[in-house]
């Protein structure tokens, strides 16, 4: 890749060869933290807030840098993030008390 | 970028209905998708997560080698995808025609070595006897679960390695421009976040730490 932090004269692109390699060392940080914790004999249901805690980082990294979101309008943001969270979030909350309740359940 | 062409029509976020996201249609229509192929995922993941929390006998069938090792390599190798698809939409906006299809090439490359490392390891679980409805460990919910998450990863990245493959034709061919690459490449990423949540959830929760 030639040009680095350039503005490529009439060109809008945002962000820069550098940026990418940065947020994909950032990415890939991320995923060995993943792989090591895999070698620790955690409770499943800590073991899967914590990774999914940080897939949702790494989530966010890629949408924010990868795919653009930074770096358009506030509005679209508003218009996708929002809804998409509310409706995640509806399903937890029918799944998850009661999958965590089954598990305290267990003889052990 | 890709809103040049509606400079002029909008000056303010609530100058009216011309284009409020400046954005072309294509592209937020890619993004609707996107936030609902994202529920598909989602509801896919949060019921896998409900078993596999409320079952005392999940098996752990993955193995550090190979099977960790393995899907470690696929979640690097499509990464790395991502990474060539962004260097590709940047190729492609400054107009240099020859990168971009360079870094597609890349990115489709990587994209069918992550569907044959993956095909290879769905061969493996077949010869262990894990099917879709059975497997040794009397947790058909497993296969059940595994491969129905996979599988429909799996599709996306085909679907996806197809959709750059057009992409790359149409747009050396001088039919599309660096617009349509940089859409196909939110579908590309979207595709590797989705991994990203795959990897961790079904593998690395389901680690065998005995062998």
């Amino acid at each position: 890749m030639s040009g680095h932090a350039n503005g490529e004269a009439g060109s809008h692109e945002v962000g820069s060869t550098g940026l990418f390699m940065k947020v994909w060392v950032w990415l890939l940080l991320f995923t060995a933290v993943e792989v090591l914790l895999a070698y620790f004999r955690l409770h499943p249901a800590i073991m899967l807030t914590i990774l999914v805690g940080i897939s949702l980082v790494k989530s966010a990294l890629i949408v924010a840098y990868f795919m653009h979101l930074k770096f358009e309008r506030l509005g679209l943001f508003f218009l996708l993030v929002p809804a998409t969270v509310f409706c995640i979030c509806m399903m937890l909350l029918v799944f998850f008390p009661d999958s965590i309740r089954l598990m305290n359940l267990r003889p052990h | 970028m890709s809103d040049t062409e509606f400079e002029g029509i909008v000056e303010s976020p609530w100058s009216g209905g011309a284009s409020p996201f400046a954005i072309n249609s294509k592209k937020l229509g890619m993004w609707l998708f996107i936030v609902s192929d994202t529920l598909t995922f989602s509801a896919l993941l949060v019921s896998y997560a409900y078993v596999r929390l409320a079952s005392p006998d999940w098996p752990r069938p993955f193995e550090i080698w190979p099977a960790i090792a393995k899907s470690t390599a696929m979640t690097l190798i499509l990464l790395s995808s991502s990474l060539t698809m962004v260097m590709g939409v940047a190729a492609a906006h400054r107009g240099d025609k020859n990168k971009t299809l360079k870094w597609l090439g890349w990115t489709m490359l990587f994209g069918a070595l992550f569907v044959i490392i993956h095909a290879t390891e769905w061969v493996t679980l077949f010869g262990e006897g894990v099917t879709p409805w059975s497997n040794p460990w009397g947790v058909p919910l497993f296969g059940g679960t595994f491969f129905g998450l996979t599988g429909l990863h799996m599709l996306h990245v085909t679907i996806g390695v197809g959709y750059l493959a057009v992409i790359a034709w149409g747009f050396k061919k001088g039919k599309w421009n660096a617009d349509h690459v940089e859409v196909s490449g939110l579908y590309w990423h979207f595709v590797d976040l989705v991994w990203m949540f795959i990897f961790p959830m079904v593998y690395l929760m389901s680690v065998n730490l005995k062998g």
